[in-house]
């Protein structure tokens, strides 16, 4: 059984349909690179996938279960874990509480705890945050307010919060883009470790072909909300619909 | 740069010496004061104690959590009605005090529901009509609020051979403090960072796995039941009860105590509780100025320190302690 299995889902906002009829499934610790021009259904996708946008028709299971209809946050708590487009961090939180909300699903929420001041589970989380910090390099800035970090720190700190909820499936919407050279490559490196060390699979939306096609098993090209072509990333850049796709939007 | 040895040291509540020092000496400057201050500030400190309960947790709920809310002044009249009431079937004052909380909670939580769905100057006009019709309810209903001649509340019994003043004054230390270690665990725990997170971004928050639904509702009952507690001593101070001691009056004057103190602040709090307790008292023979006063005050706060008193002191602390350096 694939980890994820979206059949036939459908939406659209006021005539434009964001996506038609799109199908796809997901097994398990593998890495799949969404591709497309702008607005072609991408980040769409991956908002009717948390539970932010439901689509108008079709199914989506996770591990056989439809969660279709649910709440993004029962969504999270089913085991899928994403990063924005447009960071949406707790810009006035410093990173370690940041980090410490991706953990939230995993407290016990005895109301007594917190009110006594008893930090049992506290500290054991943090010491799980610790180990993700270290994974991403963020030690200088555990206890720096998120806003007053720079643009490629914050982008960490989103994939590291949403590694914190030991999701099983995770959702990286651009995770290199607008990062320096030297950055894009650290996290393409980050991005295939986290397959093999916390056995995760990856939904990765990305614009850097090269990059895209080296950290992914396979491919999907998305054009005006419909999958135009799927397979191996060689085959998806070489299909002439895709070539097509991009050359026609320049 | 602090050194920190283990995370537990990192987690404690006073972390610098240097501010427990501080702290110790003000909880001993407060125990003392009843011995040498005249009657009158026994009275006022005591009062601040009162409505800074209540706006911590206004705070929770306006800076902490991001919902804007004015419905303070229904909260209150809820809390110190049930109070009266409990108290003349003659309950124990705690047990009053309790359910003074737990019935503003409950409304807390009715009240929040629409939080759910509204944002802003929406949700801002809905606690508001909530407000204005607990007001409405008891003026009109006379076995609610006690009739022309209000509710007559069992005053404190002097304790320990002290005087009723001050034995008001200890028993609203105790609480001030308690609540206070309470706002504090709160804050720095899940929940805490769940209402942080829903106020810098609600779409991440519920993508994190926090419940929009439970944290929204459990922030408003616990603001309520904070601001319940505060109508519940009051009443116990006051020793009588009208509903015109609640009206929109009292929202607005908690309202800029959250905003003028600073939010999300609990310190922030109580300097905001002590400012709008004392402004009235200063201008006691100009009361139509308290207003323009306040709506001053919040102009010059969000235009030269939009963290409020707060924030102030933060900036003077950081610089004592820099001090001489820069
Ligand atoms: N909430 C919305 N309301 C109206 N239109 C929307 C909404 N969300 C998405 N769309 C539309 O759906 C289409 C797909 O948008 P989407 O953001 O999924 O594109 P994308 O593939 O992520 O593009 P990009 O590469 O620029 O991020 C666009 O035409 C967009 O305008
Ligand atoms: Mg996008």
């Amino acid at each position: 059984m694939p980890l994820l299995e979206i059949k036939d889902i459908s939406i659209s906002f006021g005539g434009i349909m964001a996506l038609s009829g799109i199908s796809l499934q997901v097994q398990e610790e593998k890495i799949i690179a969404v591709i497309g021009p702008n607005g072609s259904g991408k980040t769409t996708l991956f908002n009717c996938l948390t539970g932010i946008y439901h689509p108008n028709e079709g199914e989506i299971h996770l591990n056989g279960e439809n969660i279709l209809r649910l709440s993004p946050d029962a969504i999270a708590e089913l085991g899928i874990a994403r990063t924005f487009q447009n960071l949406r961090l707790f810009m006035n939180m410093n990173v370690l509480d940041n980090l410490l909300v991706g953990r939230h699903l995993h407290f016990r929420k005895n109301p007594l705890l917190p009110m006594l001041r008893i930090r049992k589970e506290e500290i054991l989380h943090r010491k799980i945050i610790e180990e993700i910090i270290d994974f991403l390099d963020l030690q200088a800035y555990r206890k720096a307010r998120v806003a007053d970090c720079p643009y490629g720190v914050q982008k960490r700190v989103e994939l590291g919060r949403a590694l914190a909820l030991e999701p099983k499936l995770l959702l990286l919407d651009e995770p290199i883009s607008g990062l320096t050279s030297e950055e894009k490559e650290e996290a393409a490196y980050r991005i295939n470790e986290i397959r093999g060390r916390f056995q995760m699979t990856i939904l990765l939306v990305e614009h850097d072909l090269r990059i895209a096609s080296r950290l992914a098993d396979s491919m999907v090209a998305f054009y005006y909300g419909q999958k135009i072509a799927q397979g191996t990333p060689e085959e998806v850049q070489r299909n002439p619909e895709v070539i097509r796709a991009y050359l026609g939007d320049d | 740069m602090d050194l920190i040895e283990s995370y537990k040291e990192d987690l404690r509540l006073i972390r610098r010496f240097g501010t427990g020092f501080w702290i110790v000496l003000l909880l001993i400057g407060l125990i003392l004061l009843p011995w040498f201050a005249r009657e009158y500030w026994v009275y006022v400190v005591t009062l601040i104690f009162i409505y800074s309960i209540g706006i911590q947790g206004q705070n929770i709920l306006i800076g902490y959590t991001g919902q804007i809310s004015f419905g303070q002044a229904g909260f209150l009249a809820i809390g110190a009605f049930t109070y009266g009431h409990l108290s003349l079937l003659g309950s124990p004052i705690l047990v009053n005090l309790f359910f003074s909380g737990l019935m503003a909670g409950i409304f807390g939580i009715l009240v929040g529901f629409p939080s759910l769905r509204l944002k802003g100057p929406y949700l801002a006009i809905v606690t508001l009509g909530f407000g204005i019709a607990v007001y409405q309810v008891f003026v009109n209903s006379e076995i609610l609020s006690g009739g022309r001649m209000g509710l007559t509340i069992q005053k404190l019994q002097p304790l320990f051979g002290l005087s009723q003043m001050t034995t008001y004054y200890y028993f609203n230390f105790i609480l001030v403090f308690l609540f206070t270690l309470l706002s504090y665990n709160l804050i720095s725990s899940f929940v805490g960072r769940a209402f942080i997170a829903i106020r810098d971004n609600d779409i991440a928050a519920e993508a994190m796995g926090v419940s929009l639904t439970r944290y929204k509702l459990l922030s408003f009952a616990i603001s309520s039941f904070y601001t319940g507690v505060q109508g519940g001593l009051y009443a116990l101070l006051m020793g009588y009860l009208e509903p015109n001691m609640f009206t929109f009056l009292e929202t607005i004057t908690i309202f800029v105590a959250v905003i003028i103190g600073g939010l999300a602040s609990v310190e922030g709090s109580i300097l905001g509780a002590a400012f709008v307790v004392m402004v009235p008292q200063v201008f006691s023979n100009t009361k139509a100025f308290i207003p323009v006063i306040y709506g001053v005050t919040i102009l010059i706060i969000l235009i030269f320190e939009p963290l409020g008193l707060s924030g102030r002191w933060m900036k003077i602390r950081l610089y004592l302690r820099m001090w001489p350096f820069r």
